[in-house]
């Protein structure tokens, strides 16, 4: 690790102020930036802390939203989101292991966009709504490929709001090392129709499987997808899995997910 | 009869309290005064020609007291292999210097080549970075065939090939084996791959050098798993520093699995680097430059036939290996792939032909080297794959087609087609304890049951034989062994009555020091509490060879047991002296002197306070105090076995592979501490499911290691097990040495991978899927494209 200045602001309004200097890097819980800067592979000037901020701490309930502040641990939203939105807990509970869940953010997840984690999927297929520090943004319009956002220097996030669906559900398959998904779909029936967010198979990162969607709008049952799988042309291929694969494990675990909504 | 806590207790591990208290004092818990810091400059590149190294910059930055360079050790000596094969065609095998820091060359990612010592870890790490390397990338060779078959990229441009040797076993075996496959009515023919793994224990490697100016004695503390190996190689080989002047000390080590056998170059740098400052240097390896250094395990690409009657009676098995060595020869890196490999290659059978063929091959990979079980996985994962495929191509029952090829018990000592003496065993007893603890006889219901569920069940059944109690010297010496492979103990009985015992044997993990003194206590009739072992430190342990190979209680263990009996037998002088009759009159029993016949006694505690006040002793006949050491050579390898039985849920949509069950049934002669053993064996086969399903070190074309770190190498974790069943209740006692123990560390890992893919295999092939084989690991994407072939 290279040396850096930490700066551990109390409020969003501080933590602006402090990413707005030169090579100043936001921190959420650490767990994918701090093992990068630690083999030096990452660097920062200022490190700037969210963690301290208690105004985006929590979850929050209302008309049929959950809004959860963009510092609270996979922990934290596994417990209290347990009963607004089943879905979403189940999907905090299962993000790496116990000391992953009680440091890691959903602020953090969602701004790396790593394209094998599970909040992408959950916020994409939920049609949440990211607020940051200077605007609201659709998870439409948030996710745009693998480790990229529409997040601007300095932005950070400060929320994230989940329309509550009607029933939803999240079948992670495990990269058998990190424990990332190899593949993960959330599916979502809402009263505007089906959403289904794929992450892990992409190399584009998260993406809509419309093809499911619209089939799934139609008809919310498993056998309305029998036998389709997910486009290979631009999957990722890696030690743990080809294209082909991919595309396979999409169909099975949308398959699943639906039949686990029933 | 057995003191309280001796030979056979259950008795919970003393070592633990600070293991798990967070008392461990380890390599990097150890920072003498004024230490410095030393940090390495690795290359990025599998080959490559280094054009010049530019440290100017380097030295000047902050903290920087010196940098080395490959440079700096030209004219000291290369790390030996320990073993010296020779090919089938009489010439030596090729050995090419393996320096201390790469100079000409580099050979590998990783390979260092500069290191910098400063006063903090991160001035180093800056000074690092600032090394001006100019190194010119060369093609580099990974694929073992790739390196056989030309010789346009050469890991070593001296020896003018990649391969090492080219290795017959038995060669005066090769025309009738290969007559006997030509002529038999059945020949099963299977190639396999059994995979690189990474060790990643959980400590990663760490060394201290230390120098004392005024003395001229170097001390070296460091991860090891036999530090008296490490200091004679340092001293013979490396670096000439007389062994009188260098203690190598090893204090608590958090695992080793092997790959902390082998002496490593950053261990002759912090010494070197320590007598240059006159102040002590410190490197601890990150667990990336673990991936990247330290040596791998397994890694052969294999052919094998089986040769049977058409009922299943074994007539020969001929294979051809290719064992990779990586970029240089680690110091067991040639015995492991033959003579821990090929010898057993007859198994548990009564198979008349068997001859082995293993070439070993230079890639720009790290080095390979021995890995729990060192040989005889690969062995027992070849012999029982085709074992397996035969059974199923002649439509025999897997359990009866190893039935009736067994050694029976009546058959021994057995002299093996691979040239070992099996001295004691019953295989079918295993068997029959199998059947009944893994409930054989109830598959087929429980397969009905999975396929209810939309799975698909196997059963995987295997047994194995292995070599432990590594080794003895006469026959190692002739199979090539550089060194002896004999332990040593020192028993010294304080005045007070308490007992140290100094064992060459390294305890980094296997609970020596609860399990030596019940052999102790036993022998004595005292408190095992009494009893302390002293290990890692070669300033105060004898010459013992140390840690690996299943050998620590066969062999140190049997040295302790004689040494023990010296105590006694010295003991016995004295008590006679005290009672005032002759040594042959007098009884040891339960720590208790007497004289038969009469009610004259006097305790094992008087008897050692007698020895170090010898007021009235007869001075001619007998010495003063209770110390004896014991050198133990064993008379023969000792051969562990079992048989296990595997049980799997295959998920016909994702290939996912879940063990349903997994019973180990062990033959390790005595035992002296059942839990440790127990505990020995679930590690074991942990690491052994872990090869089967998770575990996989990957190359690309250019050497990059693939899975050089935990997100993409899959360390298997407590969940991906079920309730792992172990039993050592059918056992032989090994015959030859006084313990009559044989060794448990390793066998968990050679039976079970195997077994796992049997498992594997058998259920895809009940879900009517045309697999033979899956390589290893049967990770979910390959047992899928298996099925979607």
């Amino acid at each position: 690790m290279y040396n850096f200045e930490f700066s551990n602001p109390k409020t969003i309004e501080n933590a602006t102020k402090a990413l707005s200097s030169e090579d100043a890097q936001a921190l959420g819980g650490g767990q994918t930036l701090l093992p990068t800067m630690k083999q030096r592979l990452a660097s920062a000037e200022v490190l700037v802390s969210l963690s301290g901020i208690s105004e985006m701490v929590g979850v929050s309930q209302s008309d049929g939203t959950v809004s959860i502040g963009g510092a609270t641990t996979h922990a934290e939203v596994a417990r209290q989101s347990r009963e607004a939105y089943p879905a979403l807990a189940q999907l905090a509970g299962k993000i790496g292991d116990p000391a992953v869940r009680n440091r890691g953010t959903i602020g953090g997840s969602l701004a790396n966009n790593d394209p094998a984690a599970c909040y992408p999927a959950g916020a994409l297929a939920s049609g949440a709504t990211i607020q940051t520090n200077k605007r609201e943004i659709q998870a439409d319009e948030f996710f745009r490929g693998m480790f990229e956002t529409a997040l601007d220097e300095g932005e950070i996030i400060t929320s994230v709001t989940f329309p509550v669906p009607e029933v939803a559900n999240y079948q992670k398959f495990e990269q058998p090392a990190s424990r990332f998904a190899l593949v993960g779909v959330f599916v979502a029936k809402t009263s505007g129709g089906v959403r289904v967010a794929v992450t892990g198979a992409s190399n584009n990162g998260v993406y809509r499987w419309r093809e499911a969607e619209a089939a799934l709008s139609t008809d919310f049952s498993a056998s309305a997808i029998d036998g389709m799988s997910g486009d290979p042309s631009d999957m990722i291929e890696d030690l743990h899995g080809s294209p082909a694969y991919r595309a396979h494990l999409v169909g099975v675990l949308t398959r699943r997910a639906v039949s686990s909504c029933s | 009869m057995a003191a309280d806590g001796g030979m056979g207790f259950a008795t919970k591990r003393r070592e633990d309290v600070r293991f798990l208290t967070g008392r461990g004092k380890y390599t990097d818990d150890y920072s003498p005064a004024n230490t410095t810091y030393c940090a390495f400059a690795r290359s990025t590149v599998a080959n490559g020609t280094i054009k010049s190294i530019d440290v100017s910059v380097a030295e000047e930055m902050p903290g920087v007291v010196a940098v080395f360079t490959g440079e700096d050790f030209v004219e000291v000596g290369g790390n030996p292999a320990g073993w010296a094969i020779v090919s089938r065609d009489g010439d030596p095998m090729k050995e090419p210097k393996r320096p201390v820091l790469a100079h000409g060359k580099v050979r590998h990612v990783g390979d260092a080549y500069a290191a910098v010592i400063a006063e903090s870890l991160a001035e180093a790490m800056d000074a690092v970075e600032a090394i001006e390397a100019d190194i010119e990338e060369l093609d580099a060779v990974v694929n073992m065939a790739d390196a056989l078959a030309n010789n346009d990229v050469l890991v070593h441009d001296e020896i003018g090939t990649n391969q090492c040797f080219d290795w017959g076993w038995i060669e005066d075996n090769r025309a009738a084996t290969d007559e006997a496959i030509k002529n038999a009515p059945h020949v099963t023919t299977l190639e396999l791959v059994n995979n690189r793994l990474v060790p990643n224990a959980m400590e990663p490697r760490c060394s201290i050098g230390e120098y004392d100016p005024g003395t001229g004695d170097y001390k070296l503390t460091t991860t090891s798993q036999n530090p008296h190996l490490t200091r004679l190689l340092i001293s013979a080989f490396v670096m000439g520093i007389p062994e009188n002047k260098l203690t190598v000390h090893a204090p608590d080590v958090g695992g080793g699995f092997g790959s902390k056998i082998y002496h490593y170059g950053e261990e002759a740098l912090v010494l070197a680097a320590a007598k240059k400052l006159g102040r002590p240097v410190k490197w601890t390896s990150t667990r990336t430059e673990a991936f990247l250094s330290d040596a791998h395990g397994r890694d052969h690409v294999t052919k094998i036939e089986l040769a049977c009657e058409k009922d299943g009676t074994f007539i020969a098995f001929r294979t051809e290996t290719m064992a990779n060595v990586g970029a240089y020869l680690s110091n067991f890196s040639t015995a492991t792939p033959t003579f821990l490999h090929g010898t057993l290659m007859a198994g548990n059978y009564t198979v008349p032909n068997v001859y082995v063929n293993v070439k070993a091959v230079f890639t720009n990979t790290a080095p390979v080297d021995a890995y729990r079980g060192a040989g005889r996985p690969e062995a027992t994962f070849s012999l029982e794959r085709v074992i397996d495929k035969a059974a199923r191509e002649l439509g025999i029952n897997p359990v009866e087609i190893r039935r009736k090829n067994f050694v029976k018990p009546d058959q021994y000592p057995f002299a093996s087609a691979a040239g070992l003496e099996y001295d004691s065993g019953n295989y079918d007893a295993l068997m029959d304890g199998l059947e009944k603890h893994a409930d054989l006889a109830g598959f087929e219901a429980r397969a009905a049951e999975s396929a209810k569920n939309g799975k698909l069940r196997g059963l995987g059944v295997n047994s194995y034989i292995e070599a432990c109690g590594i080794a003895p010297s006469n026959l190692v010496g002739v199979l090539g062994s550089r060194v002896g492979l004999y332990d040593a103990a020192t028993v010294r009985v304080n005045a007070t009555g308490n007992i140290s015992v100094m064992v060459g044997a390294h305890s980094h993990g296997q609970g020596h020091e609860t399990a030596f003194p019940q052999v102790v206590a036993d022998m004595l009739g005292v408190d095992p509490m009494s009893v302390e072992i002293v290990h890692g430190d070669t300033s105060k342990i004898p010459f013992g060879m140390g840690t690996y190979g299943s050998r620590s209680l066969a062999v140190c263990g049997s040295a302790v047991y004689r040494a023990t009996e010296k105590i006694i037998k010295k003991a016995t002088l004295i008590a006679a002296h005290m009672m005032e009759d002759s040594a042959e009159n007098v009884d040891f029993a339960d720590g208790e002197f007497s004289v038969k016949g009469t009610n004259k006694k006097v305790g094992f505690g008087e008897v050692a306070l007698k020895a170090y006040i010898p007021h009235d002793f007869p001075i001619e006949d007998i010495e003063p105090g209770l110390e004896e050491t014991a050198f133990y050579d064993p008379a023969n390898f000792t051969y562990p076995s079992g048989a296990y039985a595997c049980e799997v849920e295959v998920d016909p949509d994702t290939g996912k592979v879940d063990i349903c069950s997994m019973v180990a049934m062990d033959d390790f002669g005595n035992v002296v501490n059942p839990m440790i053993v127990t505990g020995q064996v679930q590690g074991g086969l942990a690491q052994g499911i872990g090869q089967a399903l998770l575990e996989h070190g990957v190359y690309d074309e250019n050497g990059q290691l693939l899975s050089g770190s935990l997100m993409d190498y899959a360390m298997p974790r407590a969940d991906d097990f079920p309730n792992l069943v172990v039993d050592h209740s059918y056992a032989t006692e090994c015959t030859h040495n006084p313990i009559g123990v044989k060794g448990c560390g390793e066998a968990g890992a050679i039976g079970s991978p195997p077994t796992v893919v049997n498992a594997v295999v058998d259920a895809l092939q009940r879900g009517g899927h045309d697999v033979e084989h899956i390589d290893m690991p049967v990770s979910p994407a390959r047992v899928w494209e298996a099925m979607n072939g």
